[in-house]
């Protein structure tokens, strides 16, 4: 057998990395009901509240005072991939911790590749759920322009990268399955609601100049925006390249601590 | 230049010369030197603790070697990993098949990790569960299966790739008596159609006078060479021995 690694082998284990990731996801029904449930909720009841209490002026991409469903429904779509990066995590976790990981790591495609193949896989799986989601929301009256659909994958798929990639970077970083409350707690949560998922960011500016700028500091608060803007077919060059530094920042650091050689895992025993 | 080992042979299919590795302090192996004789069939025995499956770790490259060399087949570890690699088997001590999954999607999925195009790893698939005798079980849901069809299927996993050398850490472990007799038999029958295997166990009667045996003890290669030549009459007594753990 020869050991020279075929454009046509890289595309096979690709491949089969997605449909792995695919079928899992198949699998787990239960898993793509959440996924869905969760933005509906918070779309039907918790937009449907905040509507009477929450004016919202004039904000781009917004040419006219929106109804606060359609100006939540971005951060919605970023949830979505939020979470879906942060199941990705819970997954890896799972997969070490079960050592169905090593099946992977022992593969003799590069770990980056390897990494990169699992990641984009994910996101293929969230971006599914997004137009799902998307679907629903038209009923609701959530309803962009058509172009704003076809304008909104490549920005869905960054931003699926990005959050991902972060999942996987956390992973990596997690010892067991039951320290992922504390992601719960202390990385889904404050990154969502300290985002302009739910509220401008002027709106948070009036309260507390502080958490404005925490917010604005947030890469979740630049996934939501390039979401936003992509969604009403406009492009937000500033939340483009936050999310693409933030991406290869994260891709980077999972890279770096999935390596034999280089990451925590150099330093552990049974760490795969 | 240390001398080299005393069951060095040519023709390897696995080669392991002055490998360490440390957890911080503690020393986890310490100048690890054996050889896999090509088409051979060569326990690694130790006590638990002993090192063994850091020793696996360091040859699937889960954890980074960083003194002494590793060659697969001879495809020296750290600058051929993608070589070495494509060369190995390995059934791992813990289950490593995705339990939701079907045989079948499970063997893909392996396939897939070396380049295999799935039609090809179909026809693979087939070849590999005859092989371990689990052809039945090709569309069951891992999670369906025995303990023992389990390992079978680990094993087939192992080899839809077509390695040179397998490694199997434990692989009875959790087994009853019947499933470890079928396990070691599919495991010789295997070495007999040409693979080179080496068996990681603390069991010694899964180990025959005829085979390669390494001594593994507390990070350090106590034995090294052919079992019968090592054991003499009883193997027992000499692996208590010379691990003193003898009373």
């Amino acid at each position: 057998m020869s050991h020279r690694l075929t454009p046509r082998m890289w595309l096979t284990a690709f491949l089969g990395i997605a449909r792995r990731e695919t079928l899992r996801f198949v699998n787990q029904r239960g898993r793509f009901l959440a996924a869905l449930v969760r933005p509906l909720v918070w779309l039907f009841i918790f937009a449907a509240g905040f509507r009477a209490v929450l004016g919202l002026s004039i904000t781009p991409p917004y040419q006219t005072y929106v109804l606060y469903e359609v100006y939540v429904t971005p951060g919605l779509c970023a949830m979505i991939q939020l979470f879906n990066g942060m199941q990705s995590s819970l997954s890896m976790v799972h997969d070490r911790e079960t050592g169905a990981m090593r099946t992977l790591l022992v593969s003799p495609f590069p770990r980056w590749f390897l990494l990169a193949a699992k990641l984009v896989a994910g996101v293929i799986v969230s971006i599914i759920q997004v137009y799902a989601f998307l679907a629903i929301a038209w009923f609701w009256d959530v309803q962009p322009p058509a172009i704003g659909y076809l304008a909104v994958l490549p920005a869905l798929f960054l931003s699926g990268l990005m959050l991902g990639a972060m999942g996987l970077f956390l992973s990596s970083a997690i010892r067991q399955l039951e320290n992922f409350a504390g992601v719960m707690n202390f990385v889904i949560f404050p990154m969502f609601f300290a985002s302009s998922a739910l509220y401008p960011l002027w709106r948070m500016n009036e309260s507390s100049p502080l958490l404005h700028d925490i917010c604005a500091a947030n890469p979740f608060t630049h996934a939501v925006e390039l979401i936003r803007f992509a969604l009403y077919a406009r492009f937000d060059l500033l939340s483009f390249l936050v999310v693409s530094g933030c991406l290869i920042l994260f891709f980077a650091g999972a890279v770096i601590m999935y390596d034999p050689a280089k990451g925590l895992w150099a330093r552990r025993k049974g760490g795969a | 230049m240390r001398a080299p080992p005393l069951c060095q042979m040519p023709q390897d299919a696995l080669s392991i010369q002055h490998v360490s590795h440390s957890f911080g302090r503690f020393q986890a192996l310490k100048d690890v030197s054996l050889t896999v004789p090509r088409g051979g069939f060569t326990a690694l025995l130790g006590v638990n603790g002993a090192g063994k499956t850091t020793l696996f770790s360091l040859i699937t490259r889960l954890y980074d070697n960083r003194s002494g060399r590793i060659e697969v087949a001879g495809h020296d570890l750290r600058r051929q990993p993608g070589a070495a690699l494509a060369r190995l088997g390995v059934v791992f001590q813990s289950r490593a098949l995705d339990a939701d999954l079907t045989v079948a999607q499970n063997l893909e999925y392996h396939a897939a990790l070396h380049g295999i195009p799935r039609r090809e790893a179909r026809a693979r698939s087939l070849e590999v569960l005859a092989q371990v005798e689990l052809s039945d079980r090709l569309h069951a849901r891992v999670s369906a299966l025995s303990g023992g069809q389990q390992r079978r299927a680990e094993i087939a996993r192992a080899l839809i790739h077509r390695p040179e050398i397998l490694l199997l850490d434990e692989p009875t472990v959790g087994l009853d008596v019947k499933s470890r007799a079928e396990v070691v038999a599919l495991t010789r029958a295997l070495v007999r159609g040409g693979v080179s295997a080496l068996w990681a166990t603390h069991i010694l009667d899964e180990i025959r006078p005829e085979d390669g045996l390494v001594i593994l003890h507390r990070g350090e290669v106590l034995a090294c060479g052919n079992a019968g030549a090592i054991g003499g009459d009883d193997l027992t007594a000499t692996f208590l021995r010379l691990t003193g753990e003898a009373a």
